[in-house]
């Protein structure tokens, strides 16, 4: 609590056991007015104050003028023990409110405790000198000691240890990181002393990109909370001219009709609608609800960059994906050997020293695939023939590693292969020794993204790719795949998105999938654009709407997930404490609830829609 | 042109009478306040000089709710 809220604290205690000993020994008369007027100030005198300066500003539906006004009447109408319980239970309602705001944003913060407070650099006497990580220029060598927060973006250039990347990826297994390897900032040093060449400032590292797009989120407003600012800014002069109403036609109906004109009892309703007219509890929910979703979500890796998305995120039914780096790894391997003559080892021998000289992805990865070190002493007469292959001469013998059309070339008869893939034929002195496939790896948990989003009610699961229809069929029907387009150039992937959107009904959203490279149109194009994998990429982070940070797509639907409780929640508070609300004016009108029953009532409603925001925040077991 | 401030204010409503009242200023284009992260975005109209326009865009603010603070 701060200051002004123990301020208020005190009071509400003062006042509570003031009224407590008079209701007890429930003075009579003058004596029981002047004590209660004590209670009364002692709670309300800044709600005067403010209502007397809103009465000078010219804000006469200012909530502090209306409570001003309510109580004050009920004390003209001698219902002083009800005028200060009225004021008693507002300003506990509004610490309550107060507390519960300051306590999620310091939750959310504590989630996104990130912030790198310093750096260490070592001066000029060799020791280490800790400095604001502003101040550090690109290139230079920081270090990092185990249990240090790494505060700016770079490569390691000392030592190794392991990382713990939760905050930013919300991974909880650590990550082993050596010399050479890329350190982003946010990540905590686990065991050993680090030094680290920066590669960017600090405003643009990592860790500070984050931070500025979570703390900006909540910014972009939602449909739900433009709804409930509008609402707000009718529901309170409405509430007040139907107290008007109230106060004025009743008694004038009754007194034509020949009865009492009941001035008092009509008033005292007039009043109490009054109390009932703050539509503080409705504010603050909505927005904080968003809020704590929005942390929440971030808690577990998923970045949302605004209430809108959340919102939008909710009402997705159809995900289109970008297969490379999105639902496979956008890495290639050899994945198999077929129809070969000679034993495994020894074919991707050949082809890894036919390819050695080469630094396309399939030479590397035939490298990769062999493992030992190439000796280049055994290879010679290296020719690279364009978008077929290659031929070499590899311990004495002739190799060819290509394609089917550089095996034509050479004359060489290739026996039928269809698996889904890139196929590199190895041919040695003119005969046919095998195939080897390779391809790109599946992501671990891709086929349970695709199930877990069916589950969760996605009606569509579309794939576009650049590749050849071959392998996008076969790795769709792997996945369980709704459509497939394949052998799209990035600009018919805009167009295929587009034509999508043009197909969806009401109020049904597209969100695309992608990992940032090169798509980042098809990103912007889409209801929502959820970049995968975006740590370290600008770009990606710039064009989507909600960035993964990691590279598993199964957070997708757990994005999904957070973002449908945050929304219910959403709408079980509007609709809650707007129907409380209408049932209350309903009750007082009638005369069936008197002024304890909507005070009761206004703050009982905010407390149940605080504490039902703050549910949003729990999203570990969606 | 686009600036952030942090503001201070005790309850949603009032931060979203401060937005009608920032966005009711001349010289701002628009404004968004939020009220989560106690923070105000001010876009400025173009050739607005923005030391002058958030003396005003203050004094609205006061006006409409005398508890608010806008940290310039």
């Amino acid at each position: 609590m701060n200051k002004k809220q123990k301020k208020v604290l005190l009071r509400i205690i003062i006042a509570a056991v003031l009224m407590l000993i008079f209701v007890i020994t429930d003075p009579q008369g003058w004596l029981g007015f002047v004590l209660f007027l004590i209670a009364y100030l002692t709670i309300g005198y800044d709600i005067l104050i403010k209502a007397c300066k809103g009465i000078k500003n010219k804000q006469p539906f200012d909530e502090n003028f209306l409570m001003a006004v309510a109580t004050l009447g009920a004390m003209g109408l001698g219902d002083y023990k009800e005028a200060a319980a009225v004021m008693l239970f507002y300003q506990i309602g509004e610490l309550f409110q107060s507390i519960a705001v300051g306590r999620s944003r310091r939750n959310i913060s504590q989630l996104m405790d990130i912030r790198p407070d310093y750096a260490n650099i070592e001066n000029a006497d060799g020791e280490l000198e800790q400095v604001d990580p502003d101040e550090v220029a690109i290139g230079s060598i920081i270090v990092v000691k185990p249990g240090e927060k790494i505060p700016i973006d770079g490569t390691i250039v000392e030592g190794s240890t392991t990382l713990d990347t939760a905050a930013l990826t919300g991974e909880s297994v650590p990550r082993d990181a050596k010399c050479g390897d890329e350190a982003l900032s946010g990540c905590i040093n686990l065991s050993g002393v680090i030094k680290i060449k920066t590669s960017r400032e600090f405003g643009e590292s990592t860790v500070s990109k984050i931070l500025d797009l979570v703390e900006n989120a909540s910014s972009k407003k939602s449909r739900s909370e433009a709804f409930i600012t509008r609402f707000a800014r009718v529901y309170t002069p409405a509430v007040c001219a139907g107290a008007l109403a109230l106060a004025i036609i009743p008694p004038i109906v009754s007194l034509a009709m020949g009865h009492s004109s009941a001035w008092d009892v009509w008033l005292y309703r007039a009043l109490t609608f009054l109390v009932i007219s703050c539509p503080c509890a409705l504010v603050i929910s909505i927005p904080l609800t968003f809020f704590a979703g929005i942390g929440g979500a971030s808690n577990a890796g998923v970045l949302v960059k605004g209430s809108n998305y959340l919102e939008g995120l909710s009402e997705v039914r159809h995900v289109v994906f970008d297969k490379t780096g999105t639902l496979t790894r956008g890495v290639f391997e050899v994945s198999g050997v077929y129809n070969n003559t000679v034993d495994e080892a020894a074919l991707l021998e050949y082809a890894a020293y036919a390819e050695c000289y080469s630094d396309h992805p399939i030479s590397k990865s035939l490298k990769a695939a062999y493992g030992k070190t190439i000796d280049p002493e055994r290879v010679a007469d290296v020719h690279e023939i364009s978008g077929n292959g290659v031929t070499a001469l590899f311990d004495g013998k002739s190799v060819a590693a290509g394609n089917a059309r550089l095996m034509a070339s050479l004359g060489i008869e290739v026996p039928p292969c269809n698996e889904p893939g890139t196929l590199v034929h190895v041919a040695v002195d003119g005969a046919y020794c095998g195939v080897i496939l390779i391809s790109d790896r599946l992501k671990d948990g891709a086929k349970d993204a695709i199930a877990a989003l069916k589950q969760s009610g996605i009606k569509k699961t579309v794939m576009l790719t650049g590749d050849a229809k071959r392998i996008a069929d076969a790795t769709a029907t792997e996945l369980g795949i709704d459509e497939v387009y394949s052998e799209l150039l990035p600009a018919g992937k805009v167009s295929k998105v587009e034509e999508l959107l043009g197909g969806l009904g009401g109020k049904e959203k597209l969100a695309f999938v992608g990992d940032g490279i090169n798509d980042a149109p098809v990103l912007s194009r889409a209801d929502i654009g959820i970049a995968m994998g975006a740590l370290g990429s600008d770009a990606a982070i710039e064009a989507a709407d909600i960035v993964l940070m990691d590279d598993d797509p199964r957070k997708i639907s757990k994005a999904i997930r957070i973002s449908r409780k945050a929304l219910r929640i959403v709408h079980e508070n509007i609709c809650f404490a707007i129907g409380v609300k209408v049932i209350c004016l309903v009750l007082v009108a009638v005369g069936i609830a008197n002024m304890w029953f909507g005070i009761f009532a206004d703050v009982g409603v905010m407390v149940i829609a605080v504490l039902n925001a703050i549910r949003a925040l729990n999203v570990k077991n969606l | 042109m686009k600036k952030t401030y942090k503001i201070d204010v005790d309850c949603a409503n009032c931060a979203a009478k401060m937005e009608q009242a920032a966005k009711d200023t001349a010289g701002v284009a628009d404004c968004v306040v939020n009220y989560m992260a106690l923070k105000m975005i001010v876009e400025f109209e173009e050739g607005a000089d923005v030391k002058v326009v958030m003396q005003d865009v203050l004094k609205n603010c006061k006006k409409v709710e005398d508890d608010c603070e806008i940290f310039l």
